[in-house]
Order: structure tokens, then sequence, then C-alpha cells
């Protein structure tokens, strides 16, 4: 008994030596909020972050552009760090969300590669430094689909009925049909955006589900057989099941750049800029690039990949296939609102 | 007054936590994004009629199977040895230790299994991704909840009354008919309460185990506040079946009293 107490008193004075440890070493304005993406990121990064800087980093995650949205709309002042897309970037300068970025602070933005400066969504490039980008494709079991898909109508086939997978978000599930019919991604023609519906309704009958994270699982397991897919979450499957496969369609298909980005009501703007700066340095930024498999923008760690990474055409499709890829931009209120309405009617059909 | 003091933390709980948002969804309903006064958001939900109706219809027939399901092993529970009715009901109480969001997981994978065994007896029946992998989740997840406030009424029930009505006379048809229902209908009415109430509103069973083929008002309220982000319209649109859910249950609670009074 009178040991157990010993024991007891010594446990409770460790972890208050601990706490004290913990409180001599953070000043409580050290302390940066990161809002990312879940699995985006090595998390052995942020205690790298932590040790060199003496920065700790509260790290919370989202599973899509417009939860995090949502969550930062309502919170002002709760996180320094956010990792919106293109589209979510520029909608959220235009609502003044966001927060300039003093790129005296965040001198590794250097090794951007041009190409991925000054994006529409961003046109001066003054919110956000890319930091990952990639294609949405298709997927498919080599197994049970034997062809390489050429077109997007392969959502469409009866052969593969409910062995086919779609989004369940509208942005990405109207933008399949969008280009299945070679309109643009960014299109705001109400009589474009309802054939792409009617056509959405017409696939229904063939899908097994609507998913997000599900995709995982079901194309790993063979449980589905054909599925539009981000190319890094393609990469990752592909490595878990080599039966899996990646194409993209001829009709070209979305190109995706995700971002980091500062809050315009951020409690520690100094330490988000070192946050930035300290993921954008090289041997940094390929430890997440190799830990998240999505291709990095980065000049110097594309550089430095092994040959079989550098000309995977998954990850770095060459240029003739960048043409033929077009980057969400942030579409107008009204067209928003027709978007959130036909996705309603497809639920209902 | 001292009695009325010890429930203090409740007070100051239910403020924080029940009123307080209440009120808060109640503000935004009618209201605009600018704070403006409006009934447009009220009027939108004209548009999410079917979802409703749909809604309310997998919630009636789960609530009906789980009471039939739930009445009978109930009913079979309270005839047991002391030690089988233990067993029993860990047994029941089993899944309920598992996260919600988990066990619909695992159900997901479970029909998985199930549809390839139908697929292998060459019996042709969908259980994956529809309506019935949707009310047979809403079964599996909420069927507790039927079974113990049931059972404990049954529990509670005097066997002198039964016997009683045995001798004279009743059979054993009357005797349930007559004595044992109307005496556990309190324990039926609050089982069909804590299941419907719940299974009107679910968003994470449809989204699993239907695929998210189709919207229940839960996912509609949900991808106001977290995908289109209206709250405003997602606020109207709770405000509305809160409405509704309590009509339900005052029009449930009236008959309830009548069907009782009029068994007794």
């Amino acid at each position: 008994m009178n040991s157990k107490r010993i024991t007891a008193i010594l446990a409770i004075l460790a972890l208050l030596l601990m706490c004290m440890g913990g409180c001599k070493k953070y000043q409580p304005n050290e302390v940066v909020y990161v809002y990312n993406w879940g699995e985006y990121i090595d998390e052995e990064v942020n205690e790298l972050f932590e040790q060199e800087t003496g920065i700790k980093v509260v790290y919370k995650i989202y599973d899509n552009n417009e939860s995090m949205y949502a969550v930062v709309k309502n919170a002002p002042g709760t996180y320094d760090v956010v990792f919106p897309s293109d589209y979510m970037v520029g909608r959220m300068i235009a609502e003044e969300m966001l927060e300039p970025i003093n790129f005296d602070n965040v001198p590794n933005f250097q090794y951007i590669m041009e190409k991925f400066k000054h994006m529409d969504y961003d046109p001066g490039n003054l919110y956000s430094v890319p930091y990952t980008w990639g294609t949405v494709g298709l997927l498919y079991n080599t197994s049970i689909v034997t062809e390489t898909p050429t077109s997007w109508n392969a959502l469409w086939s009866e052969e593969y009925k409910d062995q086919i997978l779609m989004y369940n978000n509208s942005r990405d599930t109207i933008g399949i049909a969008l280009l299945k019919n070679n309109c643009s991604l960014n299109t705001t023609s109400e009589a474009e955006l309802r054939v792409a519906t009617a056509d959405l309704i017409k696939q229904k009958s063939l899908l097994q589900a609507y998913v997000s994270d599900d995709i995982f699982s079901k194309m790993e397991s063979g449980s589905a057989a054909l599925c539009p897919v981000y190319s890094g979450d393609a990469i990752s499957m592909i490595s878990e099941n080599p039966d899996l496969a990646y194409t993209v369609p001829a009709e070209g298909t979305n190109r995706f750049v995700d971002c980091i980005c500062i809050m315009k009501d951020a409690p520690n703007k100094e330490a988000a800029e070192k946050y930035i700066n300290f993921l954008c340095r090289q041997d940094i930024a390929e430890r997440n690039r190799e830990f998240t498999a999505y291709s990095t923008p980065q000049q110097q760690v594309y550089d430095a990949l092994p040959d079989e990474i550098r000309n995977d055409p998954i990850a770095y499709p060459d240029d003739s296939s960048i043409s033929k890829t077009e980057v969400y931009t942030n579409l107008p209120q009204e067209t928003l609102e027709l978007y959130n309405s036909l996705w309603n009617d497809l639920k209902n059909s | 007054m001292k009695k009325h003091l010890i429930a203090v933390p409740y007070y100051v709980w239910a403020v924080v936590f029940i009123a307080v948002p209440l009120l808060m969804i109640g503000y935004c309903a009618f209201t605009d994004a600018s704070g403006a006064f409006t009934l447009e958001n009220i009027q939108q939900i004209t548009k999410y009629w079917p979802v409703m109706l749909r809604s309310l219809l997998y919630a009636a027939v789960a609530t009906a199977c789980c009471l039939v399901i739930g009445y009978l092993l109930a009913y079979c529970m309270a005839q047991q040895s002391e030690r089988t009715k233990t067993v029993l009901m860990i047994l029941l109480m089993l899944p309920m230790w598992i996260s919600f969001v988990l066990r619909t997981q695992a159900m997901q994978d479970l029909l998985d299994l199930v549809q390839n065994w139908l697929k292998a007896a060459g019996i042709d029946l969908q259980v994956r991704n529809n309506a019935l992998a949707v009310v047979l989740g809403l079964i599996y997840n909420y069927l507790p909840f039927m079974v113990l406030p049931i059972y404990t009424s049954l529990e509670k029930l005097d066997k002198r009354v039964i016997e009683a009505a045995e001798d004279l006379g009743a059979n054993r048809f009357n005797v349930f008919r007559k004595v044992i229902l109307p005496l556990t209908m309190p324990g039926v009415g609050s089982g069909i309460i804590m299941v419907f109430v719940p299974t009107i509103s679910t968003f994470v069973v449809s989204e699993k185990l239907g695929g998210a083929k189709f919207n229940l008002i839960g996912n509609v309220i949900q991808e106001q506040f977290l995908q289109v982000y209206n709250p405003n319209v997602g606020a109207a649109i709770s405000l509305v079946m809160l409405v509704l859910i309590l009509f339900i249950l005052i029009i449930f609670s009236f008959l309830d009293d009548e069907t009782k009074e009029g068994l007794l």
C-alpha cells in the first residue's frame, strides 16, 4: 500500500516536472496553429519544426475545402496556416479571409517552379505558396477492366455496373460529367451544367456508391473496379494493390494546386511565415512529398528525384498532357447555388 | 429550495448546451447572411419535402421493425433465469461499447460479406448501398434503445397481475393483449421515441450504408453547414425538423394516452 502511494506521488512529480519543462520551452506567443488536410504531411516534420525553432505546432486536420472554409469562416483568429486548393484560395481572397504573405520572410519561395507562380486564383501571388499539385484521372482494376479506358465515358459503361465509384462532392462529380461532354470545368452555362447533371442521373443506377475516403479501401480490396481519383492518391493505392492502374482520359482533366496560406486574423503571423518557409526547405519538402506521394511544385526537390519518379507519368505528366488540363477557378455565387440545387436533384433522383 | 440547488450543474449545462444553441438556430433560421430578418430560409424548405418524406419513411420503418424485434426479444429476456438475463443483456449491449461510426463502417463490410454469400447462393438481392442497407443499419444501431425501456417495464410488471388474469380465465393471448401490453406501454412509448428521433435525423448511416446515393434530411443539413456553407438554410431546416418531430411526439403521446385508457 505504502509503496504504491510513493510510486503515485513520484509519478505526479514527474508529470509536474514535465509540464514545467514544457512551460519553459514555449513562450505563450510562440505557437503556430496549423489546419491541414488529413494525411497531408509527415507529422515528424512538425516535431522537427518545434525542435529547430522552439515554436509549438498545434495541428488540426480537415477532409475537404468546404468544411475547412466553414470552420475558419465561423471562427476567425483560430488558425494561422491553412491549406486551401486553387479555387478555394480564389474564394478566400475574394472574401478577404487571407493575409498577404511577406515573402521577405519566406526566402525558400524562390525554389517554387515559375509555372506555379502567379496562378489565376492568385494573380499577384500575394497570398499563396503552392504545396502540392496533381491531376484527376481514372483509376481502374486491370483484372476487371482489361482495356485501358480512353474516355471519361468509361464511367458510364453498363458492364461495370455496381463497380463504379464517384466522388461525393458536387464540384468534382459534376466536373467529370462536364469533361465527358467536352465542356469547361469552370463553365457558368446553366444549359451545360443541366446536361451534365442529367448524365449523372443516368449514371446513378450503375454506381456502387458516392465516396470520399472510402475510395481507398474499396479500390485496394477490389470491391470496386473503376473511379475518378486524385493522382497522388492513385500512386498510394497502386503501391498497395499492383492490379490498379491510372490513366488520364483523352478529353483532358482537372489539374489542382493545393496551397499554403495565412489567415487574415492569424494570431501569430511571423510564426506562420517561419512555418511556411520551413515547409519549402528542400529536405522538408522532400519528406512531405515522399509521405503524401503528391507531386511537388519545387524545382530543387523535383531535380533531386530518382528518374523513375521524375518520369512517372502519373505524378509528372508531360507538357502535352498538362496543356489539356484546367485548374478550377472560384465560381460566381449564382453558379455555386446552381451546383447546389443540381446536386440536390441528383441525390433525389 | 435546497433540493433545487443540487440541480444547478445541470441547469448551467442546459443553458449553455441546449438553450443557447436553440436560440442560435432560431436566430440563424430567420436571418440572412448579413443578419437582416428574412423568411426566405424557411421557404427554401419546400425544395426538401421529398427528402423529408423519405427520412420520415425510413425512420418509421426502422422504428416499427425495432419495435417488433425489440418487444419479442425483451419478452423472451424477461422470462429467462437471472444468469441468462445477464448474458443476453451483455450480448445486447456489447456493440454499444464501440463507437457509432465504427459500428456503421463495420456494418458496411459485413454487408459486403453477406452480398458475396447471396451471390454465391444465386440469390439476386441487393443488400448494399441501397434503402434496405440503410434501414438495416438503423435497426442494428438503435435496437438496444428499443429493448431496454421495454425490458425494464416488463421486469417491473407485477407477476401477480398476470396470475390474476389467468385465474379469471383469460387465455395467453388475452393476458398479453389486455394485461401485459397495456402495462408496458410506457416502455414501448419511450422506446419508440428513443429510436424514432435519432433515426429521422441520421446522416452517417445513409452516407456509409446507402452509398451516399440519396440524401436524408440529416445529410442535407450537414451539406448546408459544411459543403455549401449556408448555415441560415441549415438552421431553418433544423428548426422545421424540430417542430415536425415535436408535433409527431405530441400526436403520439395523445394516441398513447388514448390507447392506454382504451385498453385499460
